[in-house]
């Protein structure tokens, strides 16, 4: 009896195991297939593409797309600025938000219920668009590198998340008996609170870092130079826009500069040269990200 | 009596005790945290404050001499202007809808997916779909927009191509009235189910282990078990989140939705976010612009107080 019982609940739960496998493949191949497909769109012939004659793996193959993209000067541009804005951008972003963190984390400091009230405010309240762009064109930013660094450098719920990492991991004692010994704030900060809080500091600074790379708004509003724009202008270029590349452009005509037959591996190319290097940087820090988003959750 | 503590001991230390601590008196102790925070102090201060005081704009005339100070007063004068507009139900009611589906449908999806990866046995198995799954919400709002355009692309696209072998004809999904907001739902949810269900996760990994094993002894399913135990756990995860996006209801994603506009799918793309931006930026019409952002705001903060004090009542659970 007993013995019958058990059995049919595991016939059952195969069942279940069956269904969530099914479901999960599906899932996964729904993510995972417009990817791919990118890959393998970007190095095929863009004809057999488009006739869907192309689904699993690559044919015609040819580096006709990533030859042009690295040919053209508009792409090195945006990408230099890119580069430079995200990295620097990111430099500020930690300067400015890690310090406050973790003042705003020790608990005998008497102003931080007050500091914090007036930060999460901005969260849910703002001068929105208008202005903020009267602000900082007063603040003679639009049209400089600046606008990029220094506007909106602490993310409120960012710093949030790195309070509460700080509040919650760092034992009230370790300070207590650091500051026997004589170690300031500035010290115990650098020495002992970083350097044990790897993970939430690779979590905001690929939060920060990813923001950066992908910031379309910013440029879209503020900057007109074509020295200044940034990768994601430029893509959206030549991805919705339609431009052609340098080398082509000019034809003309039925041409369309380049031939129709390499269009759209030009735009997958794009796209695959302009995503690679957020998905390098990922998978390192994935195994942090329950962490983060587990911490922000508590308090956010 | 404090004072005489204070004379009688001249100790650092012991003054601060017996002084009940305040900014003022801490301020020698606590100085390097207080240069820790300044400077975030600073930029909160410029950037997000002193546009809130740029608000009144929307009630004054702007006047170029004067900046964010403003020139005359104009009283509700824009926003009068803005409800009379011809556009006016129309950008409304394509704000809306457009938020109310990407919650309707948006909302679900990752709670969903989170019970999915949570009932995977196999380690290995769960870590590959989370890679996978949490992948998209790393691609900017451009590529996504322009994967959709060589994908959807009536002649060129591969599922443009599909639909056409499938005998729907020459359809075009990107410049059509009916599909605008299928399609921005859809790749919103492909984009961001995944990143968005790590927060569920989050809370169905600290559910109490000892729930499980008695709910196996009193002969409950898998199904049941997440019926029962697994949904209930994060209920209060769904509702805080909920009326969270509840509060963002007229602040649909402006970039998506800018860069997914053609002149034919318009009259259903025009939302209030980008004719802010069009009016604004692009024309210059200062004050005007600014009274339909803080329209737009106000209504995003009623909702926010609403959903907020439904929540409260309902079921104990509130944002504040």
């Amino acid at each position: 009896m007993e013995m019958i019982r058990y059995r049919k609940k595991s016939a059952n739960d195969m069942i279940f195991d069956i269904g969530v496998a099914v479901l999960s493949v599906i899932a996964f191949l729904i993510v995972a297939y417009p990817l791919y497909f990118i890959c393998i769109a970007s190095i095929s012939d863009s004809t057999l593409v488009s006739t869907g004659k192309v689904l699993l793996f690559p044919r015609g193959i040819s580096m006709f797309g990533f030859k042009e993209i690295f040919g053209d000067s508009r792409i090195w541009t945006g990408y230099r600025n890119t580069i430079v804005y995200t990295l620097l951008g990111t430099f500020v972003n930690l300067l400015f938000t890690l310090p406050a963190a973790y003042a705003l984390s020790r608990p005998e400091f008497r102003a931080r219920r007050f500091i914090m009230l007036a930060f999460v405010i901005t969260m849910f309240f703002g001068g929105g668009l208008i202005p903020t762009y009267l602000l900082i064109k007063s603040l003679h930013m639009t049209n400089t590198m600046w606008v990029f660094i220094f506007p909106f450098c602490v993310n409120v719920f960012n710093l949030i998340i790195t309070r509460t990492f700080f509040e919650t991991s760092l034992p009230k004692e370790l300070y207590e008996a650091a500051s026997i010994d004589g170690c300031s704030h500035f010290t115990f900060f650098r020495t002992v609170a970083l350097p044990l809080s790897k993970a939430v500091v690779s979590v905001i600074a690929l939060y920060y870092l990813v923001a950066h790379w992908n910031d379309f708004f910013t440029a879209l509003i503020y900057i007109r130079d074509n020295e200044l724009q940034p990768l994601q202008i430029i893509l959206r270029d030549i991805l919705l826009s339609n431009q052609v590349f340098q080398s082509g452009a000019g034809a003309g005509g039925a041409a369309g500069g380049y031939a129709q037959k390499f269009a759209d591996q030009v735009k997958y190319g794009v796209i695959l040269v302009s995503t690679l290097p957020i998905l390098i940087v990922y998978p390192f820090i994935q195994k942090y990200f329950e962490k983060g988003v587990m911490i922000g959750s508590v308090k956010g | 009596m404090s004072t005489q503590t204070k004379l009688t001991v001249p100790n650092r230390e012991t003054s601060i005790i017996a002084k009940k601590p305040n900014i003022f008196n801490t301020f020698r102790r606590d100085y390097q945290l207080w240069i820790m925070v300044i400077p975030a102090i600073i930029v909160i201060f410029i950037f997000n404050y002193i546009p809130m005081y740029g608000i009144q704009l929307a009630f004054r005339d702007y006047d170029y001499t004067k900046g964010l100070t403003g020139g005359a007063w104009h009283g509700l004068y824009y926003f009068k202007m803005f409800i009379d507009n011809y556009l006016f139900k129309d950008l409304m009611w394509n704000t809306v809808k457009i938020s109310l589906a990407t919650i309707i449908i948006g909302f679900p999806a990752p709670i969903l997916l989170a019970l999915l990866i949570n009932q995977i046995r196999s380690k290995r198995a769960k870590k590959t779909l989370q890679t996978t799954v949490y992948m998209p919400h790393f691609i900017s709002i451009v590529v996504m927009v322009g994967m959709l355009n060589v994908m959807l692309s009536p002649n060129t696209g591969i599922i443009g191509n599909l639909m056409n072998r499938l005998g729907y004809g020459d359809v075009n999904l990107l410049a059509s009235v009916n599909s605008f907001i299928p399609v921005y739902v859809l790749s919103d949810i492909w984009q961001h189910c995944g990143w968005n269900s790590i927060i569920y996760l989050a809370a169905l990994s600290s559910v109490d282990p000892q729930l499980y094993d008695s709910s196996k002894i009193d002969g409950a399913n898998r199904w049941q078990t997440i019926r029962h135990i697994d949904l209930p756990s994060i209920v209060p995860t769904m509702i805080i989140l909920f009326i969270l996006s509840m509060g963002n209801v007229l602040s649909t994603g402006f970039e998506k939705i800018f860069l997914m506009q053609n002149t034919l799918n318009l009259p259903v793309s025009e939302v209030i976010a980008t004719y802010v931006y069009k009016i604004g930026i692009l024309s210059n019409q200062i004050s005007y612009s600014s009274a339909i952002g803080l329209f737009n705001t106000l209504i995003n903060f009623f909702f926010l107080f609403a959903t907020n004090a439904i929540a409260k009542r309902v079921s104990n659970i509130s944002l504040w």
